[in-house]
């Protein structure tokens, strides 16, 4: 039993109470935009996504393999999402950069990468944006293209970063993925060459992480124990991307 | 006379609160993440009779080119919006909460009564406890919408990790549907529980906030849950503990008049000791 005074006091505070929640949730909601950025996003967002992906990264594991589907399934028209990298006209005299230690270069023709084992894969491609698509690529797995130019020390490292040619186009990717026995070099699609627009000579198709991370058109490969630099995490993505 | 009653337990007013600004951002952020891939729509075939969503839309939120901003929000605010709604259901479940909220058997007909009620299409008065039939159905089925919306979004969010969720859910385009679907839903529930709070009025509201309900000399609501106190003294609230009834137990839809009795018998004895 309490007297009416009582009772609208409770009221009354509880009231205060919840106008302050109100202003404390706005408050929070501003100080959230005016935080210093990184690489294009608040500074506490970016943090919890670095807390995700150790979240789901050590908690879940790297061999989950991409579901594949039977060559009938993949979609003849594959879409062409992304021309970033590939503007300038291709040297006809490409060649892979693969950079084994700070000025030590090896440069690898498409015939040599073509002369390591074939892999075929046909999995749903997912952008980021939202849609995905069953396509069909060949290539050689990386794991065995880093056990063909012994690269053991090399993916140790934590990192692997892969650029176009002229370096308009750069991701960076954790080692335990881009060593998944799905991620591939490719340079087929759908039983054909690569059309250019599909990154012809020599692309990546990463299935463990969303389709931002599958350059086009490779042009250098090096390794680094910092995450190398990113295209899309410097405009406000998620630097990990993995599905 | 006044009497009052403590509707809503501080832990539910905390949870309610708490995820009224959270859905907002993942509903808000979703829509930042949809508009990349904006391709959902009602009709059949060339004929669209609700396109997901309008330009002018977009325009009028400024929602174009967020993709990343969306994602940025979504996937820290979703941990807020999942530990909250877990919480709450434990807390439901250990509380006895659940007792107010799920529904029983006559639910279903008696929301019925409800809706028409609402829609002033019948005269029948339905019962109502803490919430009605209608209300209990939605509260219940909102909390699998929350469930609904964590394993849909879980699935499109880790659908290599999380393969096996991702095909029960008909696999990825089907789950990333369901969560949209889910999204209209819970937009669609946010609307309808407005209105019905603007309806209900401000005694109504305010218990959301102070956790009192005030009731009027005569009103028979909550009946089963309060066991009521005659006060002589106008000045003075009677605070009274909702009491759960048991299942087995039998319930009165009225007040239960032995109750009423042995309040005024109590406010005799005191007056006596008084004299």
């Amino acid at each position: 039993m309490i007297s009416s005074k009582k009772f609208r006091n409770r009221s009354i505070v509880a009231f205060i109470l919840f106008a302050g929640a109100i202003v404390a949730s706005i408050f929070i909601w501003k100080w959230l935009h005016r935080q210093p950025e990184v690489a294009d996003a608040p500074k506490p967002l970016r943090k919890v996504l670095s807390v995700n992906e150790k979240v789901f990264s050590k908690t879940l594991s790297s061999n989950h393999f991409a579901k594949t589907y039977p060559v009938s399934e993949a979609v003849k028209q594959v879409r062409v999402n992304g021309d970033i990298g590939l503007k300038n006209a291709l040297d006809s005299n490409w060649k892979l950069h693969l950079v084994e230690n700070t000025g030590d270069t090896v440069l690898i023709t498409l015939a040599d990468i073509k002369s390591l084992p074939k892999t075929d894969l046909v999995f749903d491609f997912k952008c980021i944006e939202g849609w995905s698509q069953i396509t069909h690529w060949a290539g050689v797995k990386f794991s065995d293209f880093a056990r063909k130019y012994n690269l053991d020390a090399q993916t140790q490292m934590n990192y692997v970063g892969l650029s176009t040619p002229d370096e308009q186009y750069y991701v960076g990717i954790d080692m335990a993925s881009m060593m998944h026995p799905q991620t591939l070099l490719v340079y087929e699609m759908n039983g054909k060459p690569l059309p250019l627009n599909q990154g012809y000579p020599l692309r990546l198709i990463i299935p463990v992480k969303y389709g931002i991370k599958s350059i086009k058109r490779i042009g250098t490969i090096f390794f680094s124990n910092t995450p190398p630099p990113d295209y899309w995490y410097e405009r406000g993505y998620d630097y990990y991307s993995g599905l | 006379m006044k009497k009052a009653i403590k509707k809503h337990p501080l832990a539910i007013r905390w949870f309610h609160w708490i995820n009224f600004p959270i859905l907002a951002v993942m509903v808000w952020s979703g829509m930042l993440i949809y508009w990349a891939n904006d391709v959902y729509r009602i009709g059949w075939g060339d004929k669209t009779i609700l396109r997901f969503f309008p330009d002018s839309f977009y325009k009028a939120l400024n929602i174009p080119f967020r993709l990343a901003e969306g994602m940025s929000l979504h996937f820290v605010f979703m941990w807020i919006f999942a530990v909250n709604g877990f919480i709450y259901v434990l807390y439901l479940l250990f509380s006895g909460e659940w007792r107010y909220i799920f529904p029983d058997r006559k639910s279903i007909k008696e929301s019925l009564i409800v809706v028409l009620h609402d829609l002033h299409l019948t005269k029948k008065v339905p019962q109502q406890k803490k919430y009605n039939a209608a209300q209990r159905i939605a509260y219940t089925v909102v909390i699998f919408m929350g469930l609904g919306s964590v394993l849909t979004g879980l699935s499109i969010y880790k659908p290599i990790q999380f393969q096996r969720l991702t095909s029960m859910l008909g696999g990825y385009e089907w789950a990333r549907i369901e969560h949209f679907t889910l999204t209209i839903l819970f937009s669609l529930f946010f609307l309808v529980h407005i209105i019905q709070v603007v309806l209900a009025g401000w005694n109504n509201f305010q218990s959301m906030v102070t956790g009192l309900f005030l009731i009027k000399n005569d009103e028979k609501i909550f009946s089963p849950l309060i066991v009521p106190v005659v006060e002589q003294n106008d000045d003075k609230i009677a605070l009274e503990k909702p009491v759960i009834i048991l299942p087995n137990e039998k319930t009165n839809e009225d007040f239960p008049p032995t109750a009423d009795n042995e309040g005024e018998n109590r406010q005799d004895l005191n007056t006596n000791t008084d004299e």
